[in-house]
């Protein structure tokens, strides 16, 4: 046993003791909202804050008659009911009183929504397309663009019956496999669209929500004044995987949100130059099912069986068995009409080629292998 | 003459085809009220499958697309077959006694409205059978997941929505017809009790919306259908044009669920209080402001689509005034009890319960409406903790507290008090337990209409289910009450209780089947 492992066993355990144990948990209850990292964000919290205190107040104030009533004005402690039924004076104070509170709320309210609806002048822009179930980021002036899902572990722990005691996989259903990177101290304007149907892009701590809506671009931002990693989810209900396509957020420092941009574009040109070659069906098959469970697996299940009426089986399957063009162009393309997803502008060459070698030499599958160059010259 | 006459008194059919055929509003509302307790089961039971999922994080017991038939089947049957159809019963039972009035206008109708119910209701609930399953895009039917995305079943859903919508819209014609009509000689609008003039109100709010959202599902019809694209961008067409169509239904909707229960809660206090309701004509007014407002302020329920900020200012604006109103109501209430001469009976703890929790619902409806803050909670549980405040705690409370409260009229028994105070205390504690630490986890950042969470809200989420487990079997004591009660018990008096006034105490304990057949002169 090498001592990393041994280091991750101790760690679960000392997880398991600290949110399973008596009292303990109890440092992990949240009870208000989050205050916030950025400037909106704490307008907002104040506004919160504001309000629950009124209402408070008021409830203290109103509840405090009635309960005092109820003690004193019954009938078994002899009270007699007086017949007064109505006083115009009364009706008016206690009309013109909530008003005046109400302005007093409207004022700051105003002032912090025409700042939310100010997204000029940002530094930053990133394009957040809602999928059903992950989230695509472009950024819009620095050529970047890649898919964020929920992360592999997460993905495998949600599963019915997986065995895994969900308390021990760290930040379960709150982490990504490739969280969007912004600097901070900088103006992030988040543009919100949808592919298919209608998402919310969410993160609680960046005081931040927007529908992403097919055929809108709707416009939010951001200002974080402190580096950090942020965690949000979907917010609008989006179909059987609303639960499980996370946002996170990491705010940097402006030099090393620079370094990641860098790195981005390296990578992004290795990939591609990836796609040219030959792939052995070994490579093809081992890259291929960590694309199926990221991408395919949610739907057609693991173990390719589907599920019936709504999903397709890929194990037997008449397109997986058949012809590589049918199963390219359905992987590429889609399927209108229904969940199927046209994977050619999420994917590349190399990863579509190895996801569909995967599905035509799986579960007692055998049929042919798909190179990225069959890929490419389908496209 | 009087031979026939006297053969009408006394005719009073038996057997299934009294109820199959019956024109009578007594036995019409009576079959509302089944109705509705059977699809409060029936809702019941799926928001306690929704529990036992959310019990502790993980999936258990069910898988996602389930999970979500069941948030979206809960929501319809609990809005569309529990609440609205338990109002109606209310109103057929009273409106005709409290207004002196031999019965509804509209007596073939009034059958007929009821009668649509129990198949529309099936045909709802027969689609969680199908292939694909049922309805799983929330009680809301969002545009595009409930046309491009969302399974065969829907279509289903669609005329299932159609025939409930024919049902209330002629319920709601009949009680417009019978209010404005048969009223007893000397009974003006302004001396109708405040129950009636709620629901008159109530019926005009469901005549204009219902239409509404047969417009919305016809158009998700035709879009699924026909080739249309009202809803879908690709086509030309606008997702969110279908919320605006929505929420303009969907906000009245809400008052169409609570007006009545105002009218109830301000026949009970005063009745236990032994005193006039305070401030009965602002009572009055009150209603119709709401009602009023309710028609202009429907998009904020939907801040965070990206409107143009001028329209989130107004409707900001619009919104919070509906706390006015609101608050005239509570104010009134407190006043009505105030140096009165009170007794607990189980309708007035139920009464009392409602202004509380009611109140606590009406005040996270403030925090909701203030735009900014809205971003943060909407869509989380602190929207669900709201929601259920106002419609559990407000709506469903008040018609438990109207059930307790004309019980003995309708059976001519008395309840079990005992039991029933069991049945109070066991619901009020644990409908707290169950929907309070729902603004926790929602503030704390959980959203709604998810089967799984982040094992940071799990000590809330367990709480609220264990709350839930107790609200739910709960309800079935309130059942074994009510069957008791039907068959017997100490026998009720005419007047039923001590500060009791109206119309409705003056006849005989059962009702018999025709009351007023003389009308009554009221001074």
């Amino acid at each position: 046993m090498s001592a990393n492992t041994i280091t991750r066993k101790l760690r679960s355990f000392l997880y398991a003791v600290l949110l399973l144990g008596p009292g303990s948990a109890l440092a992990e209850y949240k009870l208000n909202m989050p205050e916030s990292v950025t400037v909106v964000g704490k307008e907002i919290f104040g506004l919160h804050m504001l309000v629950l205190w009124i209402v408070t107040i008021v409830g203290i104030g109103v509840f405090g008659v009635i309960i005092y009533s109820l003690f004193k004005h019954r009938k078994s402690k002899g009270a007699v009911a007086s017949q007064f039924h109505e006083s115009t004076a009364v009706e008016v104070i206690w009309t013109v009183i909530p008003l005046v509170i109400l302005v007093l709320i409207a004022i700051p309210a105003t002032k912090t929504l025409l700042k939310i609806e100010d997204s000029s002048n940002a530094d930053v822009t990133v394009k957040a397309t809602g999928w059903q179930w992950k989230w695509q980021y472009e950024y819009l002036d620095e050529d970047i663009s890649f898919f964020s899902n929920l992360d592999s572990d997460s993905n495998e722990a949600r599963e019915k019956g997986s065995g895994v005691n969900v308390r021990t996989v760290d930040n379960y259903l709150l982490d990504v496999d490739k969280p969007i990177v912004v600097p901070v101290n900088k103006k992030v304007r988040i543009l919100t669209t949808s592919n298919d149907v209608i998402h919310a892009w969410w993160v609680p701590d960046l005081g931040i929500k927007r529908d992403a809506i097919p055929g809108y671009i709707n416009e939010s931002w951001f200002k974080a004044t402190e580096t950090g990693t942020y965690r949000g989810q979907c917010a609008e209900l989006c179909g059987k995987d609303h639960g499980f396509m996370p946002i996170v957020v990491k705010v940097v420092a402006e030099n090393d949100y620079q370094n990641w941009v860098a790195e981005q574009k390296e990578a992004s040109a290795a990939a591609s130059a990836g796609s040219d070659r030959e792939w052995s069906e070994d490579e093809l098959m081992t890259r291929g099912e960590e694309v199926y469970k990221a991408n395919c697996a949610a739907c057609h299940q693991a173990n390719g069986e589907g599920v019936p009426g709504t999903f397709p089986a890929l194990a037997g399957g008449e397109l997986t068995t058949g012809s590589a063009e049918g199963h390219i162009d359905i992987v590429l393309n889609g399927k209108s009409g229904t969940s199927m997803q046209a994977f050619g502008p999420q994917l590349n060459d190399a990863d579509l080629a190895a996801v569909i070698t995967y599905e035509r030499k799986s579960w007692g599958n055998d049929a042919s292998v798909v190179q990225p160059s069959d890929v490419k010259a389908a496209r | 003459m009087s031979t026939v006459a006297a053969t009408h008194e006394h005719h009073h059919p038996t057997g299934i085809t009294r109820w199959l055929f019956t024109t009578n509003h007594k036995d019409i509302g009576t079959l509302y009220l089944w109705f509705a307790f059977i699809m409060f089961l029936l809702g019941g039971a799926m928001a306690m499958v929704i529990r036992a999922e959310l019990f502790q994080p993980g999936m258990q017991i069910v898988d996602p697309h389930f999970f979500n038939q069941m948030t979206t089947m809960h929501g319809l049957i609990m809005v569309f077959g529990a609440v609205m159809p338990a109002f109606v019963g209310l109103a057929n039972w009273q409106i005709p006694l409290m207004i002196g009035a031999p019965d509804m206008a509209l007596p073939r109708m009034n059958n007929w409205s009821f009668w649509i119910l129990p198949f529309a209701g099936t045909m709802l609930v027969s689609t969680l059978f199908m292939e694909g399953g049922g309805p799983a895009f929330g009680w809301t039917f969002y545009a595009p997941l409930s046309t491009t995305f969302a399974p065969a079943s829907t279509d289903f859903f669609i005329f299932a929505v159609h025939l409930l919508g024919f049902s209330s819209i002629m319920g709601a014609i009949n009680i417009i017809a019978t209010i404005l009509n048969m009223r007893a000689p000397g009974m003006t609008l302004m001396k109708m009790p405040l129950f009636v003039w709620t629901w008159l109100i109530t019926a005009f709010l469901l005549i204009a919306v219902m239409p509404v959202l047969a417009g919305a599902v016809t158009m998700m019809l035709t879009d699924r259908n026909f080739g249309t694209s009202f809803f879908d961008a690709a086509g030309g067409g606008d997702p969110v044009l279908f919320q605006h169509v929505f929420w303009f239904f969907g906000h009245p909707e809400v008052y169409i669920m609570i007006l009545p229960a105002f009218g109830v809660v301000s026949q009970i206090i005063p009745t236990f209080a032994r005193k006039p309701l305070f401030g009965y004509a602002s009572m009055v007014y009150a209603t119709a402001a709401i009602a009023f407002l309710s028609f202009i302020v429907w998009a904020h329920h939907m801040f965070t689509v990206g409107m143009p900020v001028a329209g989130e200012l107004y409707f900001m604006y619009a919104t919070v005034m509906i706390a006015v109103p609101t608050a005239v109501k509570v104010f009134n209430w407190t006043a009505t009890m105030w140096k009165g001469s009170m007794t607990f009976e189980a309708p007035m703890l139920w009464a009392i319960a409602f202004v509380f929790l009611f109140t606590i619902g009406g005040f996270t409806g403030l925090m909701l409406g203030v735009a900014p803050a809205d971003f943060q909670y909407h869509d989380t549980y602190f929207v669900v903790a709201h929601f259920h405040y106002v419609l559990v705690t407000g709506a469903v409370f008040a018609i438990i507290a109207g059930v307790y409260y004309w019980l003995p009229k309708w059976t001519g028994n008395m309840y079990h008090e005992g039991l029933a105070k069991w049945h109070f205390w066991l619901s009020a504690i644990s409908v707290n337990v169950l929907f309070f630490p729902m603004h926790f986890v929602g503030l704390a950042g959980m959203p709604r209409r998810i089967p799984d969470y982040s094992p940071m809200f799990a000590e809330f989420n367990m709480m609220a289910s264990l709350g839930g487990f107790v609200f739910g079997a709960s309800q079935l004591l309130f059942l074994y009450i009510i069957i008791k009660t039907i068959r017997g018990g100490e026998k009720a008096t005419d007047e039923v209780w001590e500060g009791a006034e109206g119309l409705e105490w003056t006849v005989a304990s059962p009702a018999p089947y025709h009351t007023f057949e003389t009308p009554p002169q009221v001074k």
